[in-house]
């Protein structure tokens, strides 16, 4: 298990597929998050393992990639994956905290839920 | 068919000064008698009342980005609730309104027509979809020229027939009416973070003066005999010591000449009109500027300053950074492609504020210094101040007694630095019907509006006043009243306020002018072709076309 | 045939569009003009059930004239017509206008209350910028022809080519438009505003007060980009979500705002937010001139309130204060965190989209659209406020945005009556 700070943002493979939600593009383009390599190696992950992201406000079990990022941070593409770990405090401007929120990663061997199913558990 | 019975007409441009009669209305139209059935009229008993023509708005900065930002910018404005949606839309605004409120406001004070007169060209489509959200009015919108690189270009080229493509070319591009010009050279000096400081500084990368600017628009203006002057928002504005350039603007016009309206019209002098050369020790300017205004084909309006808030919104980006830096207040500025500028700062004035009540005193010096028939009542909204404050302006205008009340609880600051509580003028009814209907609509060019001789468009004013039996001078707190609301206000032949409330909403036209077969577009094709490649849209994209207008009103040159 | 690109907020207006395929725009733009493999409906659907246009805007008036509260959210996506009607629908129905900025650059709308907003068009940015600083921002994956058309490599009257621009990239990660800057800064997340503060700090002449390191880049370096930033004759920050959307939010971009505020008093700065979707701006600008505000705006009380705390649609589904919604053009269910999407899993909700998306699936009545800039002629605001005009380049049996709400609308007014 590591402690990371969980940044979101856009993609351009997000963004090209954000259009086909159901699709199988889409859950791909947006059900990872990107770690860096040290962080990566420490979790002893290889690419398509799962890890599950845990933060104050929710869990979701996601695909893990190595990314060029700092050690410490990790980024997940915007979508419905990263809207369950992030916070949705808004500090009074009607805006959740879309980036920086402390998560804690661990290998995981449960699997990564479709859209449709993640939808439901909410 | 409408038939308005019995009123006290006042309408200047006909020659009428308070007489009783009838005014028959059919098709929008002012009608004569024999052409209406009189038993199939609707009869508005008129008897003992005022009645004269829509009131003609001509600047008001009513839509577009500017007006947009401001309210994005300040919503305590927007706090103020006008009207709650019912029948009507909501209305919310201070002096900032939202768009139902504007055209509401304007058609309760007895007002038919506006210009909105600062488009930034690039910005055009936006400043119709918001006049095309104004209800009660017909509008007119006036893109800017004087820093637009292209028109630079043709100045410093000295041609006059490119440039007179060029403003065809622009005007139906961007369904503008005519052609303003604001700071000319001092917002593409801004660029650099520089203005102007005469009408003979040189305009970074170009090499071409202000005087030439406003020489070679005002000739190309004229050849194409456009129905409306250039409209000069003049260098320096709101700089202590500006009154010169000023008077140096306005005696350009001696250079032309036209017999059917001015050659040059100035706006919102008021800002344009301080000696001195501080903010300590600034004084009025008026008397010198209305010295020029009546011995030149030039015609001017106000800039009234009104007590309490407004926002300062103009095409002048380098003022509005001056402006910001001043009052220490929030700022907007938006640099418009290589075509203009504008900028955007709250401010409000204070009669306790020596500098502000100089402003104040200005404004009404204007109004009583120049002849009437040159000077249009305006706040220049929302800069001066809200437009629902005419009736403040009329009433100080026809009042001696109602200014020096007011002079006693402003800043005493005004008797020392302006004229004001020296003059003795006081206008009279037809006067002020004049400066705010037959006078806007000939500056404008628009013979049907501003008077109701037959032919007219069917935008009548009545208000609760008999002029017969009224002292205009020492009845001005009736006289304010009286045009603070219109009895009724009548659109196009429809009655939209009756007994002071609003009873109907209508959608205007939004005039614009054709001047396309009057030049030869082959002229600027190549230039407009090299410079599109530096634009951020294709030349095909560019503008506004009537299709996708709510009711546009093309006007032809020929 | 000339087609104006209705993916982002660059709004390109220089595509192609020739026998179904796309020319010259990028990667996301072709991916919206493709729109073979996206699943849309074949007519609207009612509690699962296929019916008529007429049924369901029948139906969807029904739900929002019964409800007490409605939501309107959505909007980026759909054109000035159809978002000028949705205000007044709102207005009409008593009920809670917002649009998607509220979770993507609104704190800047906090921030130009405070502060506002020294900007430009983009036409000003690439004929005049010497300097471009893209700050908490990656337009080559968000906006992927900014770059060409407007700012890194875009030619200018003045300034002519890349040659002669500087391009600087603040973020926390490395992105793609960090690899091809001039000048990369790094800095740690969430300390934007430090960064921000301690740059005035430089360019105020209070270098002293600076510590050595400050959000994880070194002091050297920031007086080396307040000295860029100050010597340039014209520059632009481009911001993003990476300030907007982090620790500090509307104080961020106040603080960048301030720096360019500053930097005026030397040489000539504009700022502009690097805007999303295709017409976020227009569905911010609309509902400033009908109704003052340009999100969070309740009408419960049948006048205007903005308060964003309490009408923002975040807030107010995770509150659970509305009974209906109408979704336009916009898929809440994937981009709202899941405190929020609880409440909409609980009310009808009725959504007018060209696509099915995570919405759909909680859906109680789906609308579909035509496809704006294909299939559909409106306006849209590019992101720096530049109205530009879709096209409609094919025929499409689908009822545009506009046509929908306008029937919606003329329904509600008679249901009120």
């Amino acid at each position: 298990m590591i402690e990371v700070e969980l940044v979101t943002g856009r993609t351009l493979e997000q963004g090209a597929t954000v259009e086909e939600k159901l699709t199988e593009n889409y859950f791909y383009a947006v059900n990872y998050i990107e770690l860096n390599e040290e962080d990566f190696a420490s979790l002893k992950l290889k690419d398509g393992d799962r890890v599950k992201v845990k933060t104050k406000f929710g869990e979701v079990v996601v695909f893990a990639k190595k990314g060029d990022l700092p050690k410490g941070v990790a980024f997940m593409p915007l979508g419905p994956y990263a809207n369950i770990v992030i916070d949705p405090n808004t500090a009074g401007t009607g805006m959740p905290k879309f980036k920086g929120v402390r998560a804690k990663i661990e290998k995981t061997e449960e699997r990564v839920l479709s859209i449709r199913e993640l939808l439901e558990v909410i | 068919m409408l038939y308005i019975k019995n009123g006290i007409v006042v309408d200047p441009k006909n020659k009428i000064k308070a007489e009783k009669m009838d005014i028959f209305i059919k098709d929008g139209k002012i009608v004569e008698e024999k052409d209406v059935k009189k038993s199939e009229c609707k009869v508005i008993d008129a008897s003992g009342k005022l009645v004269v023509a829509g009131g003609v708005e001509l600047h008001s900065h009513i839509a577009g980005s500017k007006i947009n930002t401001g309210r994005v910018m300040r919503p305590e404005e927007m706090r103020y609730v006008r009207l709650v949606a019912g029948k009507f839309r909501a209305c919310v605004g201070r002096i900032l309104m939202n768009a139902p409120a504007i055209g509401y406001e304007y058609a309760k004070m007895g007002y038919t027509t506006a210009v909105e007169p600062a488009v930034p060209p690039i910005g055009s489509p936006h400043t119709h979809e918001e006049l095309d959200s104004i209800p009660m009015l017909d509008k007119l919108a006036l893109p800017v020229f004087g820093n637009w690189h292209l028109v630079l270009k043709f100045v410093a080229e000295k041609n006059i027939e490119k440039l007179k493509a060029f403003i065809a070319w622009a005007l139906e591009r961007t369904k503008g009416f005519g052609v303003k010009v604001v700071n000319p050279g001092g917002v593409e000096a801004w660029m650099y973070g520089g203005n102007m400081k005469s009408l003979d500084d040189k305009v970074p990368g170009f090499g071409v003066t202000p005087r030439e600017i406003i020489l070679s628009l005002v000739e190309a203006n004229e050849k194409l005999k456009l129905p409306h002057s250039v409209h000069l928002h003049c260098n320096n504005l709101g700089i202590p010591g500006n009154y010169t350039t000023t008077v140096e603007s306005i005696k350009l016009a001696s250079k032309f000449s036209n017999d059917k309206r001015q050659v040059l019209h100035i706006t919102h002098v008021q800002f344009n009109a301080y000696a001195g050369d501080s903010w300590r020790n600034v004084a009025s300017g008026a008397a010198e500027i209305a010295k020029a205004v009546n011995s030149e084909n030039v015609t001017i309006d106000m800039g009234q300053a009104i007590f309490g808030p407004a926002t300062a919104m103009t095409g002048d980006a380098p003022f509005q950074f001056t402006l910001h830096k001043l009052l220490g207040a929030r700022w907007s500025n938006k640099d418009s492609e290589v075509e203009s500028g504008a900028g955007i700062v709250p401010i409000a004035y204070l009669p306790s504020n020596p500098v502000h009540t100089v402003q104040w005193a200005i404004g009404l010096e204007l109004g009583l210094l120049c002849d009437s028939n040159k000077v249009v009542i305006a706040t220049d909204y929302p800069n001066g101040g809200p437009f629902t404050e005419y009736a403040y302006v009329i009433a100080m205008l026809m009042s001696k007694k109602m200014r020096e009340n007011e002079l006693k609880r402003v800043h005493q600051y005004a008797q020392k630095a302006t004229v004001l509580p020296t003059i003795e003028t006081e206008r009279t009814l037809e006067e002020v019907i004049n400066m705010t209907r037959s006078l806007p609509a000939k500056i404008l060019g628009l013979e049907n509006k501003g008077h109701l001789g037959i032919g007219a468009d069917a935008d009548v004013a009545i208000y609760d006043m008999n002029p017969l039996e009224v002292d205009t001078s020492s009845e001005f707190e009736k006289v304010y009243k009286v045009f603070k609301t219109a009895l009724y206000t009548i659109k196009g032949g429809e009655i939209i306020v009756k007994d002071k409330e609003l009873v109907k909403e209508v959608w205007g036209r939004t005039f614009w002018i054709d001047a396309t077969k009057k030049v030869d577009p082959s002229l600027i094709k190549q230039d407009l072709e090299d410079y599109f490649k530096y634009y951020t849209v294709e030349i095909e994209n560019y503008g506004v076309d009537e299709a996708w207008m709510r009711n546009p009103q093309r006007i032809k040159v020929v | 045939m000339n087609i104006v690109c209705t993916f982002c907020g660059s709004v390109c207006d220089d595509g192609i569009y020739e026998e179904g395929k796309v020319k010259r725009l990028c990667k996301l733009g072709s991916s919206k003009f493709s729109i073979e493999n996206k699943q849309r409906l074949k007519a609207p659907l009612v509690d699962g059930k296929e019916v008529s246009y007429e049924e369901a805007i029948e139906k969807a008036a029904e739900i929002l004239v019964n409800a007490k509260r409605p939501l309107l959210y959505g909007w980026a996506s759909t054109a000035n017509e159809a978002i000028r009607l949705g205000v007044i629908l709102a207005e009409k129905l008593g009920g809670i206008y917002d649009q998607c900025a509220s979770v993507c650059h609104a704190p800047g709308v906090l921030a130009v209350i405070e502060e506002g907003l020294p900007g430009g068009t983009l036409g000003s940015i690439k004929n005049r910028a010497e300097t471009i600083v893209f700050w908490g921002a990656n337009p080559m994956e968000a906006h992927p022809r900014h770059g060409v058309r407007y700012s890194i490599s875009a030619k200018g009257i003045l300034v002519k080519d890349r040659k002669h621009r500087k391009v600087i990239v603040v973020d926390v990660r490395k992105t793609k438009t960090a690899k091809v800057a001039d000048m990369f800064v790094q800095i740690n997340p969430g300390s934007d505003f430090a960064i921000f503060t301690a740059l005035r700090s430089i360019l105020n002449g209070n270098e002293n007060a600076v510590p050595s390191e400050v959000g994880g880049v070194k002091k050297e370096q920031l007086i080396e980009l307040a000295n860029i930033l100050k010597n340039t004759k014209y520059g632009a920050i481009l911001y993003g979500l990476g300030v907007s959307q982090s620790r500090g939010r509307d104080r961020n971009v106040e603080a960048a705002i301030k720096l360019v505020q500053l930097l005026n008093r030397f040489t000539r700065w504009v700022i502009w937010p690097m805007r999303g979707h295709y017409n976020v701006v227009g569905a911010g600008e609309i509902p400033a001139w009908e109704a003052g505000y340009q999100y969070a705006i309740d009408f419960s009380r049948g006048y205007p309130r903005f308060f964003p705390n309490e009408f923002s649609a975040v807030e107010v589904l995770k509150r659970g204060d509305c009974d209906a919604a109408l979704v336009v053009a916009s898929d809440p269910a994937a981009h709202f965190p899941a405190a929020a999407v609880k409440h909409l899993k609980k009310i009808p909700v009725i959504q007018i989209d060209p696509y099915i998306n995570m919405t759909s699936l909680l859906a109680k009545i789906i609308i579909p659209s035509a496809i704006y800039g294909l299939e559909a002629e409106g306006s849209a605001y590019r992101m720096d406020g530049v109205v530009l005009r879709l096209k409609k380049v094919v025929d499409s049996p689908y009822w545009t945005d506009e046509d929908i709400l306008e029937l919606l609308l003329k329904r509600v007014e008679e249901l009120k009556r």
